[in-house]
């Protein structure tokens, strides 16, 4: 090896070096903040579900602990997830009264929207928050319920009020309507809704049977 | 230590020689996207200032450990650790902060005004004079954000400190300042073009003062023939 070779592996072994060391560094500064702030991050997200969950599905509605009565689906067109998400049944006095889905409305103007729809025993929504988004800040954000009321339009609506083809945006010729300038977010909402309530219709025998415990079969 | 003189010439530049904003005109990204309304301006405003100190101080610490030709992916590598832990902090401890905030708090790393101030500035100077420099920076920036954002929000809500109640609970709300009641709403202002429109404004501005003040100094001293 010429002494130039040697001097130029000694140079990159060095450099190579000390850029793991600041990695190692980074890297143990992350997973310590991570590992302190883990728990309180969980518990503040566990609170805000189910402070969420009261805001889909009106308390009185039910007497059971919702969180508890957790459930797993698989992965549904429907609720347009790629991946097991939760459903929540209520029952008041043991009797099926309502259910909170977990949906995804996939075709979003940046991404995934992440919704919570309430829908009670007789398939009337009773609440749709987005829990998270990546709309526009600003401009598709509104469906956000901490930005403005739009989203509570959905209450009381059903599969038969209004009628399907009317479950649309204004400007679609439909019965929601939405704001100048950002269709597309309002669009992809209406349309998760419409599905959620398609999966409801499919499975509200499975929900109203009265056995707790086997999630819905596809 | 630092003398009063430097202390003063680093937060004049930072504030008004080259201000980031409206003279480098760096960093944009997140200072057009976040700039509708004042909360969302200062809040960004504050949190890439804090990341511009953090990082100035832990780069100008190293400086001398770090090779030349290995600097930029050490100090990306420092920023990018030092936002992830200000965004689980923030997650932690201010959730609802970082709810409004959201992406726009990882964004703050791919930032070129903290690189650049990193690179050009910490890189080469004691840690308190680079903290000092970044403070200065990253106050210049959150005053042109909060400028921005009050006149994209008047113009565009007819408000100020609305989402106020997202930072300091629902009892803030209280604060939210209706200046035009009754306002139809301008959505160019909310949009995107609106702050464009309203930077070059500012710009603008800015290049009017400077060459005011440059004809003024001018004519205050005769150049001899």
């Amino acid at each position: 090896m010429t002494p130039q070779a040697r001097l130029a592996l000694k140079n990159a072994l060095r450099t190579g070096v000390i850029l793991f060391v600041f990695a190692l560094i980074g890297t143990a500064m992350l997973a310590f903040t991570h590992d302190r702030t883990e728990p309180t991050i969980t518990r503040g997200q566990l609170a805000e579900k189910r402070a969420l969950l009261g805001q889909v599905l009106p308390a009185k509605l039910y007497d059971n602990d919702l969180l508890a009565a957790q459930q797993s689906v698989p992965p549904d067109d429907l609720l347009g997830t790629r991946q097991a998400s939760a459903l929540w049944l209520a029952r008041r006095g043991g009797e099926f009264s309502g259910v909170v889905l977990e949906a995804i409305a996939p075709d979003g103007y940046s991404g995934d929207i992440a919704m919570l729809i309430g829908i009670d025993a007789d398939g009337n929504v009773t609440g749709v928050r987005v829990t998270a988004h990546r709309e526009t800040p600003g401009l598709g954000d509104y469906i956000d319920r901490a930005k403005s009321a739009w989203i509570d339009q959905f209450a009381g609506k059903s599969l038969t009020n209004p009628e399907p083809k009317h479950w649309k945006v204004a400007k679609d010729g439909g019965a929601f309507d939405a704001r100048a300038g950002a269709t597309i977010t309002p669009r992809a909402v209406v349309k998760a809704v419409k599905r959620a309530l398609d999966f409801f219709a499919l499975h509200r025998a499975t929900f109203a049977a009265p056995i707790r415990g086997q999630a819905p079969e596809k | 230590m630092m003398t009063m003189n430097e202390f003063r010439s680093l937060f004049h530049n930072g504030l008004v020689k080259q201000n980031t904003g409206l003279v480098q005109l760096l960093g944009l990204c997140p200072l057009l996207a976040i700039s509708n309304n004042v909360i969302n301006a200062l809040s960004l405003g504050l949190a890439t200032m804090l990341v511009m100190a953090a990082s100035s101080g832990a780069v100008s610490g190293v400086r001398h450990f770090v090779p030349h030709e290995i600097r930029i992916p050490v100090f990306v590598l420092i920023i990018a650790a030092l936002v992830t832990v200000v965004d689980l902090l923030m997650n932690a401890y201010i959730h609802p902060l970082y709810l409004v905030l959201g992406i726009f708090i990882p964004l703050i790393t791919t930032n070129c005004i903290v690189l650049a101030r990193v690179d050009a500035f910490a890189a080469k100077n004691r840690p308190l004079h680079s903290v000092v420099d970044a403070i200065a920076m990253g106050l210049g920036l959150t005053l042109v954000l909060i400028v921005l954002g009050g006149m994209r929000e008047l113009a565009g809500q007819g408000t100020l400190l609305s989402g106020i109640d997202l930072v300091f609970g629902a009892d803030a709300k209280q604060f939210v300042l209706h200046v035009l009641p009754n306002y139809q709403g301008f959505l160019l202002a909310i949009l995107p073009p609106g702050a464009f429109i309203a930077l070059g404004l500012l710009i603008a501005a800015n290049n009017w003062n400077k060459a005011r003040a440059e004809q003024r100094a001018r004519t205050a001293i005769p150049v001899p023939a």
